[in-house]
């Protein structure tokens, strides 16, 4: 500093006493210093939790997750204990979920980016695309209670069950189609119709193929949000009893976050209980994990940037 | 002579199929239509189930009942009482907590990513911090009662069992991914010349983040803390599982409470007999929790659109 003085010439006194900058200033960056690790040990805070979340399933599971869990029946005794009844509800409510909202949701994004006219009409559906996407999750169960299982009379079935967990991830896939939709560029439209084709033509053969990573991602996020939700079941009535096995959509079900609920509440009573939550836990994530990567995949390996 | 027969034909085929082709072109927009408004028809349904068992309440318990005394006994055979504020205090107390956590960590952790780590770092942090994201409620409901409960208890031993402390905590960690991915979207969206122009007249970088990006970005800081409290005021399995059902009136967070999803669960898992009042108490409660979140929801899209600062 002291050499920084002597260059601006000491007979000309400097305007800026350079020392009291240099005071206040080290104070200025000392304190950004330290917000700056402060500001990454709350980022890292998240990650923490996280770690220890994990290990705490993974270290409750170790001992109960092995093949005769996977392929065990529901028990009363935990020794006995298996989640293969919830593993096959799951895979039956996918059955419906899957579908249902792949029509519902592209069906709908192709209606709003192609067809609709832009104004008072299509951004009545986009408002109410958003605002359904707010909604709570056990409202839908009450929608689906309402509904499904008391005016159409499926009880508490796969169908009500698929049907309302559909309606619930809906607007999941209805907005990603339509960003993949977007992102298809007008030249590609322009040049299939210069071809002659259809309007629903170029949708088919040209918009909806350079769309597909965009909308298979969607489907697969919408479908893993399906798998870990649990209180619009909770609602429409899963109940907590032995069920069998399901064999048609008319049957009553349970799935993985079912069974990790009923096992969680009633720790309290049966401490081994617990583990068998934690086991469960750590399939439903293995599960979700797989999907996501499966996402990412797509997303990464299939999406043609222009 | 074959020949023109054989040109007429392939005329008539073509007719053929242009007509064809235009019914399906005509049909296809109105199929599309037909999917495109069972959103509509969703949202249609629910407001529609929800007003008119919430009237069938309201023929039974008067609102002032519902919204001014402190007594909740849904299923007492004797003489039930319907009053929603203790559900309110559990919504409102567990959300509390989990704001108290998810608006300080959510927000240093947007700062952090977007203006303090290196772009490497952020590639790295970031998706990690999505991951919490992903995880369902369930999950962390199990971790909430089986872990951070008895965690706390060893430091509050006065701590119930269930409360509403351990459940809003865990509530704002999930929480924290959503309000620090929108945060740090609306402080990406802030030019960086602004930032430059800061830092050329010597401020730090916590000064160009405080003086500068968060004014600058604080619309959409304030819309993703809205959001954040709507989805804790929705939130369910997480309370449920860990906040129990007292139905007492109480502000103490180290007491079991209810909030007002958890409510619904009780009694829809508790088979309240359809026509009860008890059964119709459902639905005012969740008309309430309805009217909130979407407001919530709403204001939070008014404040991001319209205080948005345009570069």
């Amino acid at each position: 500093m002291k050499d920084m003085n002597m260059d601006i010439a000491p007979e000309k006194k400097s305007y800026i006493d350079l020392n009291v900058v240099q005071k206040k200033m080290s104070a200025r960056i000392l304190l950004n210093k330290i917000v700056n690790y402060l500001f990454l040990l709350s980022t890292l805070f998240g990650l923490i939790v996280l770690v220890i979340l994990l290990y705490r399933v993974v270290a409750d599971s170790i001992g109960w997750l092995n093949i005769d869990f996977l392929t065990n029946k529901l028990s009363t005794s935990p020794d006995r204990a298996g989640i293969v009844g919830a593993i096959i509800g799951t895979v039956w409510l996918m059955i419906i979920v899957g579908p249902v909202t792949m029509v519902l949701g592209i069906g709908t994004a192709i209606y709003l980016e192609e067809y609709a006219k832009k104004g008072r009409f299509h951004s009545f559906i986009q408002t109410n695309i958003t605002n359904l996407a707010g909604v709570p999750s056990i409202v839908f169960g009450l929608l689906g209670l309402t509904i499904f299982v008391r005016v159409f009379g499926f009880g508490s079935s796969i169908i009500a069950g698929g049907l309302t967990m559909s309606l619930l991830v809906l607007p999941i896939v209805v907005v990603s189609a339509q960003e993949a939709i977007r992102s298809v560029p007008q030249f590609l439209r322009e040049a299939s119709y210069g071809m002659g084709a259809t309007k629903w033509q170029t949708i088919k053969n040209v918009v909806l193929p350079s769309a597909l990573p965009g909308v298979l991602t969607g489907m697969i996020l919408a479908l893993s949000r399906a798998i870990g939700e649990t209180a619009p079941l909770v609602v429409i009535g899963i109940p907590a009893l032995l069920i069998p096995i399901p064999g048609s959509l008319f049957d009553s079900f349970t799935v993985l976050p079912m069974q990790i609920y009923y096992w969680t509440i009633d720790s309290v009573l049966v401490d081994e209980y617990a583990h068998l939550a934690a086991a469960t836990i750590l399939v439903l994530l293995t599960v979700l994990f797989v999907m996501n990567s499966v996402a990412i995949i797509i997303r990464n390996k299939f999406q043609k940037r222009y | 002579m074959s020949k023109t027969v054989g040109v007429k034909d392939l005329i008539q085929k073509k007719d053929k199929l242009s007509k064809m082709k235009s019914g399906v072109e005509k049909s296809i927009p109105v199929f599309l239509f037909c999917l495109a408004s069972i959103s509509v028809l969703t949202t249609v349904g629910i407001v529609s189930t929800l007003v008119y068992e919430t009237f069938l309440f309201f023929k039974d318990v008067s609102l002032i009942e519902f919204f001014t005394t402190t007594e909740l006994k849904p299923l007492s055979p004797v003489e039930p009482k319907f009053s929603i504020l203790p559900l309110l205090t559990g919504t409102v107390m567990t959300s509390l907590v989990a704001m108290l956590v998810a608006i300080p960590i959510g927000l240093t952790t947007a700062v952090f990513l977007s203006e303090y780590a290196s772009p490497a770092v952020r590639k790295v942090l970031k998706p990690l911090i999505e991951v919490l994201a992903g995880i369902p409620t369930i999950v962390y409901g199990f971790f909430a009662f089986t872990f951070v409960t008895p965690l706390l208890r060893e430091f509050i031993p006065a701590l119930g069992a269930t409360n509403a402390l351990s459940p809003g905590i865990v509530m704002g960690i999930m929480i924290i991914p959503l309000v620090a991915s929108l945060s740090e979207d609306a402080m990406n969206s802030v030019p960086n010349a602004m930032r430059e122009g800061a830092m050329a007249l010597g401020a730090t970088k916590l000064e160009v983040t405080l003086r500068v990006v968060i004014p600058a970005a604080i619309s959409g800081i304030i819309a993703s803390f809205v959001l954040g409290i709507s989805r804790a005021i929705g939130e369910t399995m997480i309370v449920t599982i860990a906040s129990g059902s007292s139905k007492n009136f109480t502000f103490d967070i180290t007491q079991s409470m209810q909030t007002m999803t958890a409510y619904i669960v009780e009694v829809t898992s508790g088979d309240a007999a359809s026509g009860t009042t008890a059964y119709y108490s459902l639905y005012a409660v969740a008309f309430t929790l309805f009217v909130f979140t979407l407001l919530m929801n709403m204001f939070a899209r008014y404040i991001s659109r319209k205080y948005r600062e345009a570069y």
